[in-house]
C-alpha cells in the first residue's frame, strides 16, 4: 500500500505520518507538495499536523485552496481514501469534504497531553481493526481543536454516524472532565458520509510504537492497511 | 478606494476570548458589560473597479476566504479614497 502525504508548507507532521507508513508498517510512502496539481500511484492520502500556511485567518483556510487540494478531492470523490490529522482535519473542515468547523479551545489554551478516545464505529476503512466502544491512549496538541457544529448538522451527524472518535475517560465513558477543548458532543474525529474522508485532532501519527509511551495509534494505521485490497488501486 | 470587512462568530458560536475579555472587564469595574463578543476587522485595498463591481468581488472573497460560513458572519463597508 502507498501512502502519500501532503506537505503544505508549515507542516510539521509529515515526517512522523512517514515513518509510520514506511517504517512501522513497512509500506511505500511519498510526499505529496502542496502546488502539485496532480498526483498518481498513491492508495490513501494524508493530510498531517503543523501550521499550514501559519494558520493565517483562520486553520486550515489557506491551504484549502493550495492547487494538491483539487486534487485531494477528485481522489476522495472517486473513493480514495482521505486521512487528516490535527491541522489536516482542520483543512478537511475548511475544504467543506469534512462537516463543521475547529474553532479555539474553550480553555483558550494550547493543550498537549495525552487523552482518551471511544471508538464509535467499526465500520470504516480507519477504525476496521477497533471494536465498537474501544478505547484508545492518543496524544493530542493543538490550540483550535474544539470541535463545532449547529445543533441541525450535529443531529444529522449522529444519525449517520459520522462521528467516528469522542473524547472519554480510560474507562470509555464520555464525560465533561474528560473532553479537552470543549467539543460539541465531545467529538475527536468525524468522517463523511460515504466514510472514506476522515479527520481526527488526536495524532496516532505521534504513538504507533511503545517506546513513545502508547502504541494505540498503530491500530488506526493498521485498519487503513488491513481494509485496502491492491485491486483498489486500478478503479481509483 | 478601501473596505473594510468585518467577520464575526455566528450567536451560538462559544467565544471563550469574548468572555476573557468580558470577565477582565468586570474585573476593571465595568459591572454593565453584560457580554462580549471578539471578532475580525480587515482593510482590503481595491484599485479600479466601479464601486458596484467592487462590492460583488468582495462578497465572494468573504464566502470563499476571509469568512467561515460554517461559525462566522461577515459585512463590510466601502470608502471611496
Amino acid at each position: 500500500m502507498k501512502f502519500g502525504i501532503v506537505v503544505f508548507p508549515g507542516s510539521n507532521c509529515d515526517h512522523d505520518v512517514y515513518h509510520v507508513a514506511k517504517h512501522v508498517l513497512g509500506q511505500e510512502a511519498a510526499f505529496l507538495w502542496h502546488k502539485d496539481a496532480s498526483f498518481a500511484g498513491i492508495d490513501c492520502v494524508v493530510l498531517p499536523g503543523g501550521f499550514a500556511h501559519g494558520d493565517y485567518l483562520r486553520c486550515g483556510a489557506m491551504a484549502r485552496f493550495s492547487p494538491i487540494m483539487k486534487a485531494v478531492e477528485g481522489f476522495a470523490a472517486r473513493g480514495g481514501l482521505v486521512f487528516g490529522i490535527c491541522n489536516g482535519f482542520q483543512v478537511l473542515a475548511e475544504a467543506g469534504l469534512l462537516p463543521g468547523a475547529l474553532v479555539r479551545n474553550a480553555g483558550l489554551q494550547y493543550v498537549c497531553r495525552d487523552v482518551y478516545l471511544r471508538s464509535e464505529r467499526q465500520d470504516t476503512p480507519f477504525t476496521a481493526r477497533l471494536k465498537q466502544g474501544a478505547v484508545l491512549k492518543i496524544p493530542i496538541g493543538h490550540g483550535e481543536g474544539c470541535y463545532y457544529a449547529p445543533e441541525e448538522m450535529l443531529k444529522e451527524l449522529e444519525e449517520r454516524r459520522q462521528v467516528v472518535f469522542r473524547y472519554c475517560d480510560a474507562a470509555g465513558q464520555v464525560t465533561a472532565e474528560s473532553n479537552p477543548n470543549g467539543s460539541l458532543r465531545s467529538i475527536a474525529g468525524v468522517c463523511n458520509e460515504r466514510g472514506n474522508i476522515m479527520g481526527m485532532m488526536p495524532h496516532p501519527d505521534r504513538c504507533a510504537e511503545e517506546v513513545l509511551g502508547s502504541a494505540d495509534g498503530r491500530r488506526i494505521f493498521e485498519s487503513i492497511l488491513h481494509g485496502w485490497q491492491p485491486a483498489r488501486r486500478l478503479r481509483i | 478606494m478601501k473596505a473594510r470587512v468585518y467577520v464575526t462568530l455566528k450567536r451560538g458560536v462559544l467565544d471563550p476570548q469574548g468572555k476573557a475579555v468580558c470577565t477582565s472587564l468586570h474585573q476593571l469595574g465595568y459591572r454593565e458589560v453584560t457580554d462580549v463578543r471578539v471578532g475580525k476587522c480587515m482593510e482590503v485595498t481595491l484599485g479600479g473597479l466601479p464601486r458596484r463591481e467592487a462590492e460583488q468581488r468582495l462578497k465572494a472573497m468573504c464566502e470563499k476566504l476571509l469568512a467561515n460560513p460554517v461559525i462566522e458572519d461577515y459585512r463590510f463597508e466601502i470608502h471611496e479614497e
